[in-house]
């Protein structure tokens, strides 16, 4: 008899979290960790406290202020948005009366979800963590199961330390060769998202492998499975290899070390099988924009905007068959749990070093991932060199990532944007986003309109 | 929560792909901590005609297709592919609930927002895209214990899978459910405790 022992790296996590089937088949899957932020973390503790549920393991739950706090600088409790303040009191009120870790408003620690978590270590290599936040598939870059549920979801996690789930299915997506300089992780995304469409990874955990994502460093890892979401996946994973336990060791929360062996059995096993392969030609992506109102209308920067439905056509001002090269742009923002971590804004600040931003850019704009990011980058001086450029230079949160967190532009103004959402209203009524990488939104804005990053990297 | 079992209205076409849940209640009109009084905030950028006014009464848009006469009192809504992409936040849900959506039927629905609706009991059902245009403005039969749609002569089955198909039909509440198996979570947990000792970080 042979029987395949071959097992993917999420087969593997799957596994070891099995506790027990459903009466009906589904799984109860343990969750290690769970994250979550001022939007939507009152709403499930206070819902939780009102039903006599207390947390089962307080220890393990964490807390952050970053979807819609204030990134000006001196900041309080007081947001952009009008009444948003309750969720940030309301949030910390809870948090303590549940006995969670909170990462407050001004805390040392403060940041975005999804930076903080790899910074602490909280989120470590085989374990599960969710988060009421679609984008916590951006800690599968660490090689955990981390995807994003809703707020009942975090409140069955909370109380009972499983969540109750179908099996998902498993795809691989390999990206071979090497990535032509100027072109980065986001590109790398957004051209799969481009090719099988914002639905394309329905059903799926997605692992990232290949030679390109091998080369990729931890951080440009995050940017490449933050999208996941994007693409419609339960969530991205990418198998820790020595880049990983090197990022983690020591870290508040984490390990140490990772010397034991058990760690370097997290990776898909030679000859395993995944429900559905892709490929990718690295070596032949080119820097991406979005030139619609989906993640799936990105095209190369270079190219000429194709058809796409009337609406997107209509709402984003651009017809098929124009380039995007030159088109002027209001707004550029360097932010996001996408691109706002040191070496994000490394990257970027080489390439605006000595440079000025176009007079017509209205606001430009860089708010770091966290506030360990923003004092490592001020101890670097990129600070001044952004500010020098023509940016302001803010305090973490997700900010103009979408529009109740950020500032109020008029109807019809065009951003360039390090984020990861380009919908319609995204970043507010009206509002035009364009979303690429750090580097093509410097090329852009020194440009005053969208612009090639490889005429800055050459 | 309420039972699904079946269901008979008006469906109403909204027939875009990749509806966003910015689109269905953008993060300016989630205005408190709680699920409720999210109603107004539905599609408001399509809703109404000055949807960025944040305060007092907006203009519906007539065209919309919510707005229009025949959909009033309508619980089903037909839409395309990847409906609910984007943020996961449950105001999606609770704002199409509030508002008296029990049903949509969509081509397909992103991973997340559709584990929202079994959590709330309001019931997703994908079909081909023909089959969901060809039932626009049409009264349509949801039947969850037969896994049926039926409209006029029509009768489309559709695929779910056991166990959201019975905490929909029982309306069970999720977290009741699973207190019930605590005894083996707790099993579980203690030998965990011992094999992975670094994930519990308490003492």
């Amino acid at each position: 008899m042979t029987v395949s022992n071959t097992k993917t790296l999420f087969e593997k996590i799957w596994d070891a979290h099995h506790v027990a089937y459903t009466g009906t088949g589904a799984s109860l899957i343990a969750i290690d960790r769970v994250f979550l932020h001022e939007r939507t973390g009152a709403a499930a503790l206070k819902s939780m406290a009102a039903a006599s549920r207390p947390v089962r393991d307080p220890a393990r739950v964490f807390a952050v202020m970053d979807h819609i706090v204030d990134t000006r600088p001196g900041r309080g409790d007081g947001t952009l948005m009008k009444g948003g303040s309750a969720f940030i009191t309301e949030t910390r009120a809870a948090a303590k009366a549940a006995g969670i870790t909170l990462f407050d408003v001004n805390d040392r620690d403060q940041g975005i979800t999804h930076v903080i978590s790899p910074e602490l270590g909280i989120v470590l290599p085989g374990v599960t963590l969710v988060a009421p936040d679609s984008h916590t598939c951006t800690q599968g870059a660490l090689g955990a199961l981390a995807w994003g549920i809703g707020s009942s979801e975090a409140e069955h996690a909370m109380a009972t330390g499983v969540l109750r789930l179908d099996r998902p299915k498993t795809m691989r997506i390999t990206y071979k060769g090497r990535l032509a300089p100027g072109v980065t992780a986001k590109d790398m995304i957004l051209a799969l998202i481009a090719a099988h469409g914002a639905g394309g990874g329905v059903g799926h955990v997605v692992e990232f492998a290949g030679e390109a994502v091998r080369a990729l460093d931890v951080e440009a890892r995050m940017t490449l499975c933050n999208m996941a979401t994007e693409f419609a996946a339960m969530t991205g994973i990418i198998a820790p290899d020595a880049k990983t336990f090197e990022y983690l060791a020591g870290r508040r929360y984490a390990p140490e070390n990772f010397g034991e062996p058990y760690w370097h059995t997290l990776k898909t096993d030679e000859g395993a099988r995944f429900d559905r392969e892709i490929e990718i030609d690295a070596a032949a992506l080119a820097p991406m924009v979005s030139w619609g109102t989906s993640p799936e209308h990105a095209m190369p920067v270079d190219g000429t905007v194709p058809q796409g439905p009337a609406r997107a056509h209509e709402y984003i001002g651009l017809a098929a068959g124009v380039k995007l090269l030159g088109t002027p742009i209001d707004v550029a923002f360097i932010g996001s749990c996408t691109n706002a971590r040191l070496s994000d804004l490394r990257r970027a600040a080489a390439l605006l070093k000595g440079r000025r931003i176009a007079p017509s850019i209205r606001k430009a704009m860089v708010v770091p991932g966290s506030s360990a990011v923003k004092r490592a980058a001020e101890a670097e001086g990129l600070d001044k060199v952004f500010t020098e450029a023509g940016f302001e230079w803010r305090a973490s949160g997700c900010s103009l990532c979408f529009f109740a967190g950020g500032e109020h532009f008029p109807d019809g103004s065009r951003t360039m944007s390090s984020t990861n959402r380009n919908f319609e209203g995204r970043q507010g009524p009206g509002i035009r986003t364009h979303i690429a990488s750090p580097e093509t939104v410097v090329a852009s804005a020194l440009a005053g309109s969208i612009a090639d990053p490889r005429e800055l990297v050459r | 929560m309420t039972p699904f079992t079946t269901l008979t209205s008006r469906a109403v076409p909204l027939l875009r792909d990749n509806v966003d849940t910015d689109a269905v209640i953008p993060s300016r009109e989630m205005k408190s901590t709680g699920r409720t009084g999210l109603a107004d905030g539905l599609f408001a950028p399509w809703r109404y005609l000055d949807a960025g006014r944040e305060h007092g009464a907006r203009a519906p848009d007539p065209e919309f297709p919510l707005n229009r006469p025949e959909a009033s009192g309508a619980q089903i809504l037909l839409t395309g592919a990847n409906f609910g992409c984007g943020s996961s936040r449950e105001h999606a849900v609770w704002a199409l609930g509030e508002y008296g959506i029990r049903c949509v039927i969509a081509q397909s629905f992103a991973p997340i927002f559709r584990a929202n609706c079994i959590r709330n009991g309001l019931l997703p059902v994908a079909l081909p895209e023909a089959v969901i245009a060809a039932m626009a403005w049409q009264d349509v039969t949801v039947d969850l214990p037969a896994q049926n749609v039926r409209c006029g002569a029509a009768i489309h089955r559709f695929e779910i899978e056991h166990e959201p198909r019975q905490m929909l039909l029982e309306g069970l509440d999720a977290i009741d459910l699973t207190l019930k198996s605590l005894p083996a979570i707790e099993d579980w947990t203690s030998n965990d405790r011992k094999a992975r000792p670094w994930v519990y970080l308490g003492v």
